[in-house]
C-alpha cells in the first residue's frame, strides 16, 4: 500500500514538476513578448542611429547597421557649423545638468522638511494645508504658463535657467512633499515623541533622527524628480528660449527642422543622447526605486 | 522664543505654502478670471463674461478632443493597470531575470516623449515602420496604418502611452505584492486555496490603495498629455487626435486667442478635480478614521 | 568680394553711423539647410558691423513653436530685439502696445523705403495706422507654385497645367501608370497652402478677396466654394497613403526623386531643389499653378519691439538697415528661393523661377491679382484663419461632403470672428 502511495506520491509530483515547468515556460514567453514591446523602439533608435541615410533608405526598420558610422552622433552633439539657425545639443545638455541638479535638491529637501513638520509636529489645519498641497500636483500645467511667464518677467529671471529652477521647485514641491509625508506618516511617532521630551529640537530631530532614515523615501524623489525635471519640455520651450533652453527644447529642434532629406539618423542619436542620463539613473537605480516603493510611499 | 518654539513647524511649511498659494492657486485664479475676458493676442482685464465657453463649447475641435480624452484615458487606465498588474505579478514570481526584466518594462518612463515620439511616428508610419517591415519579410497584405487615418490616430496614442507608463504602474504594483505578509499567503495555501485564489481573492483586493494611486496617476497623465499627441500625430491627421491639452496650448500662443484657452484650461481643472476630490475626500477620511 | 564692399562701407559708413556695440537677439525659425545658409548671411553682415548677435531658433514649420516663445516672452516684458514676424499680426501687436515707440522707424525713413518698396508691401511693414514703419521685409513668397518632376512629366507627354481641369486629367494619366500625382504631405498648414491656391484658381481674384481677405461670410458659404472643396476631395485621392503628417520637404523629396510628379508648394521649395543641386528646366519645371493672374504673396519679415537698452536699439536699427540693404536682399533670397522685397534689386543672378515670378508679380499687381496668401497669415486674424484652416483639414483628412464643408466654414468663421 504505502509503495503504492509513494510511487503515485512520485508521479504525481512528476506531474507537478512537469506542470511547473510548463507554467515556467508559459511565464517566459509572455514576458518576453512584453519585453519586444517596451525594448523595440529603444532597439530602432539604437540600430538608427548608427546608419547612414542610405541604409536607411533601403534597408528596413530592423536591419542592423553596416558598420558603426559616427557621423550622426557628432553631428547631434555638435550641429553643422552653421552660424546661425544650427541646432545641436552640446550647450543645452550642460544647460538642462545646470537645471536639474539644483532643482533637484532644493525640491527633495524642501518635500522633506515639509513632510516631516506634517506629520511629526501636527498643528491645527495640518490636513488642510496638506490637502491644498496634494491637489497642486493635479494643475494642469498649459494653465499656468502665461501668468507665470509674467511673474517671471517681473522677478527678472524670465530667459534664465535661474527662472526654470524656480519653476520646476515649485511645481515639483507638491509631489515631493506627498512622497515625504506619505512616507513619514508611517513611521513609529514614538522616536520622534521620545526625542522630544528628552529636550531636541525640531531641526535636530530632524537631522540626527528622520535623514539617516530617509534613504528610500529620498532615492523615490530624487528619482521621480530628475526624470520629470530632465524630460521636461513644456516649461523648458516656454520660459526659456535661445542659447538658455534646456536639452528637450533642443532636442524638439532638431527633431522639427526639416530638409528634403529628413536626417532620420542624427534625430535617433540626438535622442538617444537626450535620453541618456535619465536611462542610466533607471538602469543603476531602479532597484532602489522599487524598495522605495515598497517602504510606503505610494501606497497611501 | 516659546513662541517661536512653538510655531516653528508653520514657519518652515510656510515658504513653501506661500509658493505654493501664488504659483498654483494665485494662478488657476488668474486663469479663472482671464476666461472671462475677452483676450486675444495678450491678455486683457475687462470683464466680458461667460461667452468664451460658449465659444468653446461650440467648437467642433473642442469637441473631438473632449471626446478623445475620455477614449484616451480610459483605455490608457484599463490597459496600464492590466498590464501592470500582470507584469507585476508575473515578476512577483522570483525568476532570475527580474532585474533585468523590471528595468526593460520601467526603463520608458525614463525618456521623454520628445525622444521616443520620433521612433514611435516611424514604426506606425506605413510606409516607413512596421507596415513596410512587414511587406518586406513576405506578409504583402498586412496594414497597419492607424497613425495616418483620422479614426484611429487617437489609438496609436494609446498605444505609444501605455508603453511609456504601464512599467511605472507595475513598479507600484510590485511593491505593494511585495509588502504583502508571506504569513497570509502560506496560510491561505495551507487552506488549500490554489495559486490563482490567492491572488484574485486575497492580494487583489489588499491592493486597492496601490489601484486608487494607480489610477489617480494615471488620470493626471492622461489629462497632461501634450507632448505625446504632438510628438506622434500633432493632432492629426486633421484634427482627429486633438486632445485638451494640445486645443489649449495652441489656442492660446498659436491662434491668440487666449481667452478662449483660459476656459479650456478651467475645463481640464474641473474634469481633474471632479475625479481627484472625492479620492481626496476618501483618503482623508480613511486617515481619521485609522487615528 | 562681398566681404571686401562690406568692409569698405563699413569703413566709410562708420563716422556717420556707428553701430559699434549694438546687440540684437532674433527669434526665427529658420533651421532647415536651406534657410540656415541664408540666415547666415544676415548673421556675418551684421557681425561685420560689429553687431553681437544672438539666436533664438525655436523649430517648427509654420512657426508655431516660435509664436509660443514669443508670446511668453512679451508677457514677461522681455521681448526680443526682433522676431520672424508677418502680416497683420504685426498691426496685432502694435495694438496690444507692444511695439511702439518704431525704433527703426528714423532709419526707415532715412534711407527712403517707402521708395524702395512697393505701396502692398510697405503697408504690411507699417504700425500706427501706417504712419511709422515697425518691420523690415526680407523678401516676397509666391504660394501659388506647382513644381514638377522634368523627366515625369517629359516621359508622359505632360505640360504644365494650365487649368485645373488640365491638372487633373494629367493626374488620372500619371495614376493609371502607377505615378503618384501629388506630393502632398498632409498638415493643416499644407492642407490650408493647397486649399487657398486652388481657391484662387477655382474661385477667381475677386472670389478670393471676398473670401479670405474680407471674410464676407456669403461668400464664404456660397456656390463656388462647394466647386472648391469639390476640387481638394479630387485632389486628395491623387495624393498618397503615407501623407498625413509629413514635412513638406519631403514631399519635395518626393519629387526630386521621381517618385511623385507634381507639388504644390510655395517657392521656398526651390530652396531646396538648389541645395541638391537641381536645376529649372533641366531637372524640374516650375509654373504658377492655374489661374487668373493671380499670385498669392507672403512677406517674410522682422518686427521690431519696444525695448530697452540702447545698445539693443542700436542693434535693431542696424538690422532693419542690413535687411533692406542690396547686397543682403540679393544674396538671402538666392538661397531662400523668394525674390527680393526692395524693388531695384537687380534679377540677373536669380534662376528662371525667380524671374518669372518678379514678372508675374508685376502683371497681377496691374490686373488685380495680387492677393496677400491666408495660409500663411498675410491676412485675416489668426483665430479666423485657424478655424478656416480646421475645417479644410478635417475635410482633406475625412469623407466629409463638399456641402458639409461649407457649412462648417462659414460657421465656423462666424463663430471666431
Amino acid at each position: 500500500m504505502t509503495e503504492n502511495n509513494i510511487q503515485t506520491y512520485k508521479e504525481l509530483e512528476k506531474l507537478s514538476n512537469k506542470k511547473k515547468l510548463i507554467y515556467r515556460w508559459i511565464l517566459f514567453i509572455i514576458l518576453g513578448i512584453f519585453a519586444l514591446y517596451y525594448i523595440t523602439p529603444l532597439y530602432v533608435m539604437i540600430v538608427t542611429s548608427f546608419k547612414t541615410m542610405e541604409e536607411i533608405r533601403q534597408g528596413n526598420l530592423f536591419s542592423l547597421p553596416g558598420s558603426l558610422n559616427l557621423t550622426s552622433w557628432d553631428v547631434a552633439w555638435n550641429g553643422q557649423g552653421f552660424s546661425a539657425g544650427d541646432v545641436y545639443l552640446k550647450t543645452y545638455f550642460w544647460n538642462s545638468v545646470k537645471l536639474v541638479v539644483p532643482a533637484v535638491i532644493i525640491s527633495t529637501i524642501l518635500g522633506a522638511i515639509n513632510g516631516y513638520a506634517l506629520t511629526k509636529w501636527r498643528f491645527k489645519g495640518d490636513s488642510y494645508i496638506f490637502l491644498l498641497f496634494l491637489f497642486g500636483t493635479f494643475i494642469p500645467y498649459q494653465a499656468i504658463l502665461l501668468p507665470m511667464s509674467r511673474t517671471l518677467g517681473f522677478m527678472g529671471i524670465s530667459n534664465s535657467i535661474y527662472g526654470l529652477i524656480l519653476v520646476h521647485v515649485v511645481y515639483g514641491l507638491c509631489f515631493t512633499t506627498l512622497f515625504c509625508r506619505n512616507y513619514y506618516i508611517s513611521i513609529s511617532d514614538e522616536i520622534v515623541k521620545a526625542a522630544r521630551i528628552d529636550g531636541a529640537g525640531f531641526f535636530k530631530i530632524f537631522f540626527k533622527i528622520m535623514l539617516p532614515i530617509s534613504a528610500p523615501i529620498l532615492v523615490v524623489t530624487v528619482i521621480w524628480q530628475f526624470t520629470m525635471i530632465w524630460n521636461d519640455f513644456l516649461f523648458g520651450a516656454t520660459f526659456t528660449f535661445g542659447e538658455e533652453a534646456p536639452i528637450q527644447v533642443a532636442l524638439n529642434n532638431m527633431v522639427l527642422t526639416s530638409s528634403s532629406v529628413k536626417r532620420y539618423n542624427v534625430d535617433m542619436a540626438a535622442a538617444i543622447i537626450a535620453g541618456f542620463p535619465t536611462l542610466i539613473v533607471y538602469v543603476l537605480a531602479g532597484k532602489y526605486f522599487i524598495r522605495g516603493l515598497t517602504a510606503g510611499s505610494v501606497k497611501g | 522664543m516659546y513662541w517661536l518654539k512653538r510655531n516653528l513647524p508653520r514657519l518652515v511649511i510656510a515658504p513653501s505654502f506661500g509658493v505654493i498659494a501664488w504659483f498654483v492657486y494665485g494662478f488657476i485664479f488668474w486663469t479663472i478670471y482671464i476666461s472671462f475676458t475677452k483676450s486675444k493676442l495678450l491678455p486683457k482685464y475687462e470683464f466680458w463674461g461667460i461667452d468664451q465657453y460658449f465659444r468653446l463649447w461650440s467648437m467642433p475641435r473642442w469637441h473631438v478632443a473632449v471626446e478623445n480624452l475620455f477614449i484616451f484615458t480610459i483605455l490608457f487606465i484599463i490597459l496600464c493597470v492590466f498590464i501592470g498588474i500582470v507584469l507585476a505579478i508575473l515578476l512577483d514570481q522570483k525568476i532570475r531575470a527580474e532585474g533585468f526584466l523590471r528595468t526593460v518594462y520601467l526603463y520608458p518612463m525614463a525618456l521623454s516623449f520628445i525622444v521616443t515620439g520620433t521612433a514611435w511616428r516611424w514604426i506606425l508610419n506605413p510606409s516607413l515602420g512596421l507596415e513596410k517591415f512587414a511587406h518586406d519579410i513576405g506578409f504583402e497584405t498586412f496594414t497597419f496604418d492607424w497613425l495616418v487615418t483620422p479614426g484611429m490616430s487617437i489609438y496609436t496614442i494609446v498605444i505609444a502611452g501605455v508603453w511609456q507608463s504601464s512599467g511605472f504602474i507595475m513598479a507600484i504594483f510590485l511593491a505593494g505584492l511585495r509588502s504583502v505578509d508571506d504569513e497570509i499567503i502560506k496560510a491561505a495555501k495551507i487552506d488549500g486555496a490554489g495559486i490563482v485564489s490567492v491572488y484574485t481573492k486575497i492580494i487583489l483586493p489588499m491592493m486597492r490603495p496601490v489601484f486608487m494611486s494607480a489610477i489617480v496617476i494615471l488620470v493626471h497623465l492622461a489629462i497632461k498629455s501634450y507632448d505625446l499627441v504632438i510628438a506622434l500625430t500633432a493632432g492629426g491627421p486633421g484634427i482627429s487626435s486633438d486632445m485638451p491639452a494640445v486645443f489649449m496650448t495652441q489656442m492660446a500662443f498659436h491662434r491668440s486667442e487666449i481667452g478662449l484657452a483660459s476656459a479650456s484650461a478651467i475645463m481640464m481643472f474641473l474634469t481633474v478635480s471632479a475625479i481627484v476630490v472625492p479620492y481626496l475626500y476618501s483618503e482623508l477620511k480613511r486617515e481619521d478614521d485609522r487615528k | 568680394m562681398k566681404k571686401i564692399i562690406i568692409a569698405i562701407l563699413a569703413m566709410v559708413l562708420a563716422p556717420t553711423l556707428s553701430y559699434a556695440g549694438s546687440k540684437a537677439e532674433v527669434l526665427h525659425w529658420w533651421t532647415s539647410g536651406g534657410e540656415a545658409k541664408a540666415l547666415q548671411v544676415l548673421k556675418d553682415d551684421f557681425a561685420a558691423q560689429g553687431g553681437e548677435w544672438k539666436d533664438m531658433p525655436v523649430a517648427g514649420g509654420g512657426g508655431d513653436a516660435a509664436m509660443q516663445t514669443l508670446k511668453a516672452r512679451i508677457v514677461a516684458n522681455d521681448a526680443p530685439a526682433a522676431a520672424q514676424i508677418k502680416g497683420p499680426t504685426i498691426q496685432a501687436y502694435d495694438r496690444e502696445g507692444v511695439v511702439a515707440p518704431y525704433n527703426i522707424d528714423a532709419v526707415a525713413k532715412a534711407e527712403g523705403w517707402d521708395k524702395l518698396l512697393s505701396k502692398q508691401v510697405a503697408d504690411h511693414m507699417k504700425c500706427d495706422d501706417g504712419k511709422a514703419y515697425c518691420a523690415a521685409p526680407v523678401n516676397i513668397h509666391r504660394i501659388d507654385w506647382f513644381w514638377a518632376n522634368k523627366k515625369v512629366l517629359d516621359s508622359n507627354g505632360i505640360k504644365m497645367p494650365s487649368s485645373w481641369a488640365e491638372f487633373n486629367a494629367a493626374a488620372d494619366k500619371l495614376q493609371a501608370k502607377g505615378i503618384i500625382p501629388l506630393a502632398h504631405g498632409s498638415q493643416p498648414w499644407q492642407d490650408a497652402t493647397v486649399f487657398e491656391a486652388v481657391a484662387l484658381g477655382i474661385g477667381g481674384n475677386d472670389f478670393y478677396r471676398k473670401a479670405f481677405v474680407d471674410a464676407d461670410v456669403a461668400t464664404l458659404g456660397g456656390s463656388t466654394m462647394v466647386k472648391i472643396f469639390d476640387q481638394m476631395r479630387k485632389l486628395k485621392g491623387y495624393t498618397d497613403a503615407g501623407s498625413p503628417g509629413r514635412d513638406w520637404n519631403v514631399a519635395t523629396g518626393m519629387v526630386m526623386e521621381g517618385k511623385a510628379a507634381f507639388q504644390l508648394m510655395g517657392d521656398w521649395a526651390k530652396g531646396e531643389f538648389a541645395a541638391a543641386g537641381l536645376k529649372p528646366d533641366v531637372d524640374y519645371y516650375c509654373a504658377a499653378t492655374p489661374s487668373n493672374n493671380g499670385y498669392l504673396y507672403n512677406v517674410d519679415s522682422f518686427i521690431f519691439f519696444k525695448i530697452k537698452g540702447k545698445e539693443k536699439v542700436e542693434g535693431q536699427k542696424l538690422l532693419a538697415s542690413l535687411i533692406m540693404g542690396k547686397e543682403f536682399q540679393k544674396v538671402f533670397n538666392i538661397y531662400k528661393g523668394s525674390i527680393p522685397a526692395r524693388l531695384d534689386v537687380p534679377m540677373d543672378d536669380f534662376d528662371k523661377c525667380a524671374k518669372k515670378s518678379n514678372s508675374d508679380l508685376n502683371t497681377a499687381a496691374a490686373k488685380g491679382g495680387l492677393l496677400p496668401s491666408f495660409a500663411h497669415g498675410m491676412t485675416l486674424e489668426l483665430g479666423v484663419k485657424g478655424a478656416i484652416q480646421d475645417v479644410v483639414t478635417e475635410h482633406f483628412n475625412s469623407n466629409m461632403s463638399s456641402q458639409d464643408a461649407v457649412k462648417k466654414l462659414s460657421a465656423a468663421v462666424k463663430a471666431a470672428s
